[in-house]
């Protein structure tokens, strides 16, 4: 059988499960809603919507995040095959991992990794 | 009766059928996990700190130590009002939760709960998904969880809410690299991607990842945490900061459906630590030809899960003990212990082990 019929079974179950959950109150629950319901959680203070534009600092470790990520799942294609390739294999991902902890040592130095 | 068994003639509609009901158990059993936990995680504090915790509801005068005070809880919780902030998106306020449960559900699927099983002559292995590559399938389910957290806390048009959603993004990247760094060695150790043979690969004590791949034990354990946002992680659900974080708009069925994916996200990682580090279903000191002799190949295999969920009870109840113990970090700490002592470490760990690996050659 086809290894992902699963993968497409159990998607269908958690979503549905999921909708029938999110949406019992909506069916079971009250609803009397009004304008102080609506606002959120805010303490009395104006509300600031998300729909403003505002700065994002995390762009940055996204970035890393995807230029990192993808070597680690490189990484995991050499160790499936690290008994076939032998040393040849070692010294190439040597060489990968040198190369990358360059990388990492300028990030480090330029301060990218600098939380406030 | 004819047109049945004609149907389970098939292999194709009995391998249909074994999914179907593999998936059902893990639905059944994953739904009760949250109450369950949701009670020790009140139980067990309060016996940590000499005080009684819920211990009044009951059934029939039954206490039952207050067990199904959780059942209590989501009843209330599905039959509350549910309330949208007026600044929310309609359409994706109802969608954002769904991201964050199936998820968890697809992690589950992937991980290997026991030997195969024979049933009327037909061998059904305890995994509902026989991929070659679980591990590379588990790294990217944890990662889709992220647009879950993201897209909740865009949703629901609160300050609070999107603050919380985006550190616990940035959180669950970072963390996400350790994560999978500290898995590579033990593919290079158990030579395979694929956690049955890894769980195989075990079978002596002193073969378990725990002890050939300690290292790689203590990042995934750090990533555990991190990656589901359990203390000393939760950044993004700090009290005194952020309210509870990215559902901090969600009441009613769907707050109980957080808690249900975040149960669930802790279970399967908590399975997943003891498939690939505590030797899955394998007892300590006690070989499968020695069970074998005592009980029949299905019992040996029904016994191997019951090991594996009481090996997994231990992680779920690490996550409650270290929750009353260490306190919560400060965010730079947070990332700064990924970024800079568990990607270096991981890094480090994978070279050395794959140079002693070299050496044997």
């Amino acid at each position: 059988m086809n290894p992902y019929i699963p993968i497409l079974i159990t998607l269908a179950l958690g979503v549905g499960l999921g909708l029938i959950l999110s949406g019992m109150s909506a069916w079971l629950g009250p609803s009397k809603p009004s304008a102080a319901k609506g606002e959120v959680f805010e303490c009395g203070v104006p509300q600031v919507t998300t729909r403003d534009r505002m700065s994002v600092k995390f762009y940055l470790t996204a970035i890393l995040f995807i230029l990192f990520d993808i070597e680690t799942v490189f990484l995991f294609l050499w160790a499936k095959v690290f008994r076939i390739l032998g040393w040849f294999g070692v010294i190439e991902v040597g060489l990968f991992v040198a190369i990358l902890v360059a990388g990492y040592m300028y990030i480090l130095k330029t301060g990218a990794l600098e939380w406030e | 009766m004819g047109v049945v068994s004609a149907m389970l003639g098939s292999p194709f509609a009995v391998q249909l059928l074994a999914t179907v009901v593999k998936i059902l158990a893990i639905f059944a059993l994953s739904l009760n996990i949250p109450p369950i936990m949701v009670w020790l995680e009140r139980r067990i504090p309060a016996l940590m700190q000499r005080r009684r915790g819920p211990n009044r509801v009951g059934l029939f005068g039954f206490r039952l130590w207050g067990l199904l005070q959780s059942l209590v809880d989501a009843i209330k919780l599905i039959f509350k009002e549910e309330v949208r902030p007026s600044g929310a998106p309609k359409g994706l306020f109802h969608l954002a939760p769904l991201f964050n449960v199936f998820p968890v559900f697809l992690i589950l699927c992937a991980i290997p709960f026991g030997e195969p099983v024979t049933i009327y002559g037909h061998t059904v292995p305890l995994k509902v998904l026989e991929l070659n590559v679980g591990f590379l399938f588990i790294l990217a389910m944890t990662g889709l969880g992220i647009y879950g957290v993201i897209l909740s806390g865009w949703a629901s048009g609160s300050k609070f809410s999107l603050l919380g959603s985006l550190r616990a993004s940035a959180q669950m990247i970072s963390y996400e690299i350790p994560l999978g760094l500290s898995l590579i060695p033990l593919v290079l150790i158990f030579d395979s991607l694929d956690l049955s043979e890894i769980v195989a690969a075990q079978s002596n004590f002193w073969g378990w990842g725990v002890f050939v791949a300690p290292i790689s034990f203590f990042i995934f354990l750090i990533c555990m945490f991190a990656e589901t946002n359990r203390t000393p992680f939760d950044l993004a659900e700090a009290e005194s900061e952020l309210v509870v974080g990215y559902h901090t708009e969600f009441g009613s069925s769907k707050f109980a459906l957080f808690f249900l994916a975040e149960y669930v996200a802790m279970f399967g990682l908590s399975l997943l630590c003891s498939v690939l580090f505590f030797g899955g279903w394998h007892v300590p000191f006690m070989s499968k030809d020695y069970l074998l002799q005592v009980l029949s190949p299905n019992m040996v295999a029904a016994f191997g899960v019951v090991v594996l969920l009481i090996k997994a009870s231990f992680f779920m109840f690490l996550y409650i003990w270290v929750r009353w113990t260490i306190p919560r970090f400060r965010y730079d700490q947070l990332m700064g212990l990924g970024w800079k002592l568990l990607i270096p470490v991981g890094i480090a760990n994978v070279v050395v082990t794959a140079g002693i690996l070299a050496l044997g050659f």
